[in-house]
């Protein structure tokens, strides 16, 4: 690898555009309207034609102008298409932005003929061109994408940080935005504006492509990973940088290790980010998808050990004298987990010293049958509390007392039993057993699972 | 300096995408190689270059062995994303082909790579194309995971697949460019399209994918519909909801795929958007909406493609588009089922007739009252006594200017009369009729206080706003439920006071 100044460069343009896109992209992310980034940021196309074709000029001033009207007009033309003709929000989007790219086309192939350009340039960028334009600022000859997409950063953060109660309010509930006095549809378009200008502003540097990408890609991974605003903006940002130094180290790295020379820097910028939300997505704490299949798993294993528990104290119950003791066989098929979930149960109890095995098969532990004693009166506390309460015949309380035995806190149980006056026995006819000391480790964990378990 | 690659002569074939590269060069100073004076030139330059006669003679019989290609091409084209549009439109997916068709260029660059790696020519249409679908799939698989498995929702996942699956692509396309085996020119035109170099092995194939579109799409018509409409009733009914999906993904992939290389990406996203959004003013029956969605497609391609074979620099991929936008337009207007015009009418039509009846109603009860209803049993009014616009417009809150456009349409169907400018009278029609909806209103308003616990001072507003749209056998229900306790009179009288007593 080769690092140069020219590099250094790049990297700098990459970064401010990344950041500039993501803090805007929390809001498009968050009002679920991501994909007007991308319907933006190809409608813009006939705003610039037109820009030039009536000034003249390629000043940057015109172009965001011109950029600026026709992003407000794509957000107004789909709304109107969607209250007038009562067309799909997502559709008239698409009828719009389409129409509007291909009236741009056609407007700059009207003048073509004396261009000889390639075309990556809008989509792909030509960010590796950046370091040969630039400026004198203080003694320092910086490249001209770099201080325009600088002065977009600060001026998005501006944005962001002026109208931060504005735009988290509209963001949330519009609303409620709207009975507080904050103009919901007026933030609205504001937003619209500056996603147009900023599009515009890296379209030179690093193409439409990496626009959208850094519009929803960091947001997204920002709202996987955290549930508060502030953190999310300042997290979207940081896997937008992370992304734009990594992407480009990629570029010049990646494809030599394969025997090819390097790449398009914005395209692998793009497909960092990509990976980096890809990584977020199945490894977010909370929200990540693996986690929440171990979150689930660990649940699954829980309730398939009380499972175990709560089927080996009925059957000491059921027959004291001979105390029949199970083989792990029957245990599967009476839990009704699978084979692997209940021999996973067992070993677990064994590991918990809840159930020993001898000889003949599985036998609680003292330890295990006190657990289980705990269980079994949920249950039954459960099933007496609602024949008292809820007008259900007897054969219908099992399954839900079932369900619900694994998540009764300690503290609900004697709520219930307190509720239950001198009752020893439940709707069945069997003996409710007597509330422990809360030794049993049941409790902490169904406080701590409750909410999820509820939710899976 | 890694821009050489960056900078070519312009290829004949690749016209949209020197529009687009006259984009950049408008748009930014950074763009070498653009000298201003020409461009300017140029842009001074913008008479279209009408066709002569004989040009237009030629195009219009399909003389041409090529306009004939290209026009039967973009025709079948928009007819067959025209009709698995519909289904994508009413399922709400409709810019799962944005992303689709984004999706699909890493696959054209991989398949490039390995078919140059396996020592071939890495052009191979089919190959490419087999590379697109294959990648569409796994981009529309990622969709759905992040959909399903993540709390963000269908938006974000569409504009993640779509970015990082088109900078995948360009950067494999980047690394395809400087491959000394074979050139990768063209492969751009999956970008951009080249409608106007179609050959006839492309219309063959659009021919044969419309074919196989529009079977399917017959042959699974009920099930699709079911899907669009009520998939949870389908599913309750046993039928295979992924599998249908997946049917009808792979059909937009395919014609997406296969639309790529006509139009380009982004406006093959417009064929797949517009015709059916245009097909929804039109019609109520999906079986119709299909057909004229198609049909619009259809006209789109076959004169947007001639359009672009007359007049010279015209790029036929936007044409189609543009001309598809004006259909869309003219349908959002003038579409005779949920048109803007249709839908002003009909609310007019309702609006006028509610006008007419408040004004009869106001005009009787007046009259009810004026002839001393004091034991609450109305007389028979007779025509004849009259009541000023004045007394009227303190009634209801209407303008007066909305009273008098309500009299004079009343007037014009002979329902009331107005003496010498002020006094208004009823006429027998009118009598008939304003006691017809009286009934009505009193009807609903026992009702309410009858069936519904409603107290009676609350009745009235509910049922001035009902009573316009009680039809014959609603009030013969009315009638047959209220009778079953004790007889309705003719006209029974206002259970509550009016006003003005």
């Amino acid at each position: 690898m080769n690092w140069t100044s020219l590099d250094s460069w790049i990297v700098a343009a990459g970064v401010l555009c990344a950041g500039s896109c993501a803090l805007l992209g929390n809001f498009l992310v968050l009002r679920r309207m991501s994909m007007m980034g991308d319907a933006i940021s190809h409608a813009v196309l006939p705003g610039l034609a037109i820009a030039f074709l009536t000034t003249g000029s390629r000043g940057s001033v015109p172009m965001f102008v011109g950029a600026a009207v026709v992003g407000i007009l794509t957000a107004v033309f789909t709304q109107w298409i969607h209250t007038l003709g009562k067309v799909e929000e997502s559709a008239s989007m698409g009828v719009v932005f389409t129409a509007m790219f291909a009236a741009g086309l056609i407007l700059i192939v009207r003048a073509a003929d004396a261009v000889d350009l390639d075309p990556g340039c809008v989509l792909y960028g030509a960010i590796e061109l950046i370091p040969l334009d630039v400026r004198p600022v203080l003694g320092f000859m910086v490249p001209r994408a770099v201080l325009i997409l600088g002065g977009m950063f600060a001026a998005n953060l501006l944005f962001t940080l002026l109208f931060y109660k504005e735009l988290r309010i509209s963001a949330f509930d519009p609303a409620l935005a709207s009975t507080l006095g904050i103009s919901a549809r007026l933030m609205h378009y504001l937003l619209m504006t500056a996603v147009a200008i900023t599009t515009v502003a890296c379209f030179e540097s690093v193409g439409s492509i990496l626009v959208i990408a850094m519009l929803i890609v960091p947001a997204s991974a920002a709202h996987l990973l955290t549930d508060r605003y502030g953190v999310m903006l300042i997290l979207s940002v940081l896997i937008a940088v992370a992304g734009a130094i990594l992407g480009h180290l990629a570029a010049i790295t990646v494809p030599a290790r394969f025997g090819f020379s390097d790449t398009s820097t914005s395209g692998m910028m793009a497909v960092t980010v990509g990976l980096l939300f890809a990584l977020v997505m199945f490894l977010a704490p909370r929200h990540g998808v693996l986690s929440k299949l171990v979150h689930r798993w660990l649940l699954s294993l829980r309730i398939a050990c009380e499972d175990v528990l709560g089927l080996l104290y009925r059957l000491e119950e059921a027959d004291p004298v001979r105390q029949p003791a199970p083989v792990a066989g029957m245990l599967h098929s009476a839990v009704g987990w699978s084979p692997w979930m209940s021999r996973l149960a067992l070993a677990s109890l064994r590991r918990r010293r809840q159930v020993r095995r001898d000889p003949s098969g599985y036998r609680l532990t003292s330890h295990g049958r006190a657990v289980a004693a705990e269980l079994v009166r949920a249950h039954r506390l459960w099933e007496t509390y609602l024949a008292k309460h809820l007008p259900l015949a007897a054969d219908h309380l099992h399954d839900s007392a079932d369900r619900t035995e694994h998540f009764l806190s300690h503290p609900l149980r004697e709520a219930i039993a307190a509720d239950l006056p001198g009752v020893l026995r439940d709707p069945h006819g069997t003996n409710i057993p007597a509330g422990d000391a809360p030794r049993a480790d049941l409790t902490s964990k169904s406080a701590v699972h409750g909410p999820d378990a509820e939710k899976g | 300096m890694r821009s050489e690659g960056r900078f070519r002569r312009r290829r004949p074939s690749c016209l949209l995408g020197s529009a687009l590269a006259l984009g950049a060069a408008v748009c930014f100073g950074a763009a070498p190689r653009v000298e201003a004076a020409s461009a300017r030139g140029s842009i001074a330059d913008t008479s279209l270059a009408w066709p002569s006669p004989e040009e237009l003679a030629r195009v219009l019989t399909l003389s041409d062995y090529n306009t004939r290609v290209v026009m039967l091409g973009a025709t079948l084209l928009g007819l067959a994303s025209g009709i698995i549009g519909t289904f994508m439109l009413l399922r709400k997916r409709a810019l799962m082909g944005d992303a689709l068709s984004h999706a699909t260029l890493p696959g054209i660059g991989l398949a490039f790579m390995v078919m140059a790696a396996a020592g071939g020519t890495g052009k191979y249409l089919p190959g490419l194309l087999l590379g697109a679908m294959i990648s569409g799939a796994i981009g529309l698989g990622c969709v759905l995971a992040i959909r399903s498995w993540t709390r963000l929702k269908e938006d974000a996942a569409l504009g993640i697949v779509l970015s990082v699956f088109f900078g995948l692509g360009v950067a494999l396309l980047g690394i395809v460019q400087k491959m000394d085996t074979g050139s990768a020119a063209g492969l751009e035109s999956f970008i951009y399209g080249k409608t106007a170099s179609m050959l006839s092995g492309d219309a063959a194939l659009i021919a044969g994918a419309a074919a196989v579109i529009a079977l399917t799409c017959a042959a699974l018509f009920k099930e699709f519909a079911l899907l669009c409409f009520d998939s949870g009733y389908a599913r309750a009914q046993g039928w295979p909801i992924t599998g249908l999906d997946v049917v009808m993904m792979v059909l937009v992939v395919g014609v997406t795929v296969i639309g790529l290389q006509a139009v380009g990406l982004i406006l093959m996203i417009a064929l797949l958007v517009i015709p059916p959004a245009a097909a929804r003013f039109w019609t109520n029956h999906l079986s119709a909406m299909v057909l004229v969605s198609g049909l619009i497609g259809a006209l789109s391609g076959l004169l947007g493609a001639g359009f672009s074979a007359l007049v010279p620099r015209l790029p036929a991929g936007a044409i189609i588009v543009v001309v598809g936008s004006l259909i869309f337009g003219f349908s959002l207007l003038f579409g005779p089922a949920r048109g803007w015009l249709a839908r002003t009418l009909v609310q007019r039509r309702l609006s006028r007739k509610v006008l007419r009846q408040n004004l009869l109603r106001a005009m009787f009860e007046y009259h009810e009252q004026a002839e001393g209803a004091a034991a609450g049993v109305a007389k028979e009014a007779s025509p004849g006594s009259s009541l000023t616009v004045a007394e009227l417009l303190a009634r209801r809150a209407w303008s007066l200017r909305t009273l008098r456009r309500t009299l004079r349409a009343a007037q014009r169907d002979r329902l009331v009369r107005v003496d010498a400018g002020v006094c208004v009278v009823l006429t027998r029609e009118g009598l008939a009729e304003a006691q017809r909806v009286v009934r009505n209103h009193r009807l609903w308003e026992i009702y309410l206080i009858t069936h519904a616990d409603i107290a009676p001072s609350h009745v009235d507003r509910d049922a001035d706003e009902l009573e316009h749209v009680l039809g014959a056998t609603m009030v013969r229900s009315l009638e047959e439920r209220l009778a079953e306790e004790r007889p309705v009179p003719a006209l029974p009288p206002s259970p509550h006071s009016l006003v003005g007593t």
